[in-house]
C-alpha cells in the first residue's frame, strides 16, 4: 500500500478550519457572514469526524454517518437561519447583526 | 511522495487558503465564492479519506443547495451589506489574538493526544471500507456484525434517521412560514373597494 498521509495532516487542517470559522463568526457584522462562520466549524467537525472513520477502525462506519447527519442538519439550520435573516430584514431594514438589540435591557 | 499525499497537498492548500480569504475578504459576496472553493476541497478530501457517498452528499447539498441558499439569502437582504459593514479595528486585533491562540492551543492538544499515533497510515485498506449499502443498511435499522465490533447490538441508526427526517419536514414547514410574503396591514378593504377605477373605454 502506498504512503499515505498520516491522521494529524488532517486534525490540523480541520483545527485551522474551525478557527477560520470563528474568526469569520466573531468579525463579520453581515448575519450572512456569521451564518458562513458556523458552515465552516460544522465542515471543520465532519473532516474530523470523517478522518477518524478513515484512520480508526472501530469508527468506519459512526463517522460516515455522523458525517451525514451534520450534512443534513447544517441544510436546515441554513434554511431556517436564512429565513429568520429575511425576517430581520423586512423589520429593521438592515442585516447588521449589531442591530439586533431588541431585547436589551 | 505518492499521489495521496500530493492530491492532500493540493486540496488542502486549496481548502486553507480559501478558509482564510473567507475570514479576511470584507465583500460578503466574494466571501460566498470562497467558501463554495473550501466546501468543494472539502469535498475532494472527503473524496480522498474513502467516503465517497459523504463527499458526493456534500457536493450537492452544501455546493449545490447551501450556498445557493446563502446567494439568495445575501441578495435579499440588500445591498448594503455588500461591503459596508465592518468591525471596528480593536475587534479585529482580538479575534486574530483570540483565533492565534486557540489554534496553537488545539494543534498543542492534538499533538499531545495524537502524536503517537501521527505516523501510522489508516488501519484498514481501502476496499474495507463501508460501502454505500453499508450506510444505506444502517440508515435502515440494520447492522452487520464486523470483526473489529463484535459485542455491539444489532440496532443501528434507524431511530435518528426517522428524528432527522421529521426534523427537516419541521424545517421546511416552519422556513415556508417565517419566509412568506407578509400582506401589508395599512391596506384597509375598503381602500381597494372605493380605488377602483372605473373601466376604460376601449377604443
Amino acid at each position: 500500500m502506498s504512503q499515505e498521509p498520516g491522521l494529524m495532516p488532517y486534525l490540523i487542517l480541520g483545527a485551522m478550519l474551525f478557527v477560520c470559522g470563528l474568526a469569520c463568526l466573531l468579525t463579520k457584522r453581515n448575519a450572512v457572514g456569521v451564518l458562513m462562520g458556523v458552515e465552516l466549524i460544522l465542515n471543520a467537525a465532519n473532516l474530523n469526524f470523517l478522518a477518524f472513520a478513515r484512520y480508526d477502525a472501530r469508527f468506519a462506519l459512526e463517522g460516515q454517518i455522523f458525517a451525514l447527519f451534520v450534512i443534513v442538519l447544517a441544510a436546515a439550520e441554513a434554511a431556517i437561519a436564512l429565513a429568520i435573516f429575511l425576517n430581520f430584514y423586512n423589520n429593521h431594514t438592515t442585516i447588521d447583526v449589531d442591530s439586533a438589540d431588541d431585547l436589551k435591557g | 511522495m505518492s499521489l495521496s499525499t500530493i492530491l492532500f497537498t493540493l486540496l488542502a492548500s486549496v481548502v486553507g487558503f480559501s478558509a482564510i480569504a473567507v475570514v479576511l475578504t470584507q465583500n460578503i459576496v466574494r466571501a460566498c465564492v470562497w467558501l463554495l472553493f473550501t466546501l468543494g476541497g472539502l469535498a475532494g478530501l472527503y473524496f480522498l479519506l474513502g467516503a465517497e457517498f459523504v463527499g458526493a452528499t456534500q457536493l450537492l447539498i452544501y455546493v449545490g443547495g447551501t450556498m445557493v441558499l446563502v446567494v439568495f439569502g445575501i441578495m435579499l437582504t440588500g445591498s448594503e451589506a455588500f461591503g459596508g459593514l465592518r468591525v471596528k479595528p480593536w475587534e479585529r486585533q482580538l479575534t486574530i489574538f483570540v483565533g492565534a491562540v486557540l489554534l496553537v492551543t488545539l494543534v498543542n492538544l492534538l499533538a499531545t493526544s495524537f502524536g503517537e499515533s501521527a505516523g501510522r497510515g489508516p488501519t484498514r485498506p481501502p476496499e474495507a471500507l463501508p460501502t454505500v449499502s453499508h450506510l444505506g443498511t444502517s440508515l435502515l435499522g440494520v447492522r452487520e456484525a464486523s470483526p473489529d465490533t463484535p459485542n455491539r447490538t444489532r440496532l443501528a441508526y434507524l431511530l435518528p434517521f426517522e428524528i432527522v427526517s421529521v426534523h427537516l419536514l419541521v424545517v421546511l414547514i416552519g422556513a415556508a412560514y417565517l419566509a412568506r410574503a407578509k400582506r401589508r396591514v395599512t391596506d384597509t378593504p375598503t381602500l381597494s373597494l372605493t380605488d377602483q377605477s372605473p373601466p376604460r373605454n376601449l377604443p
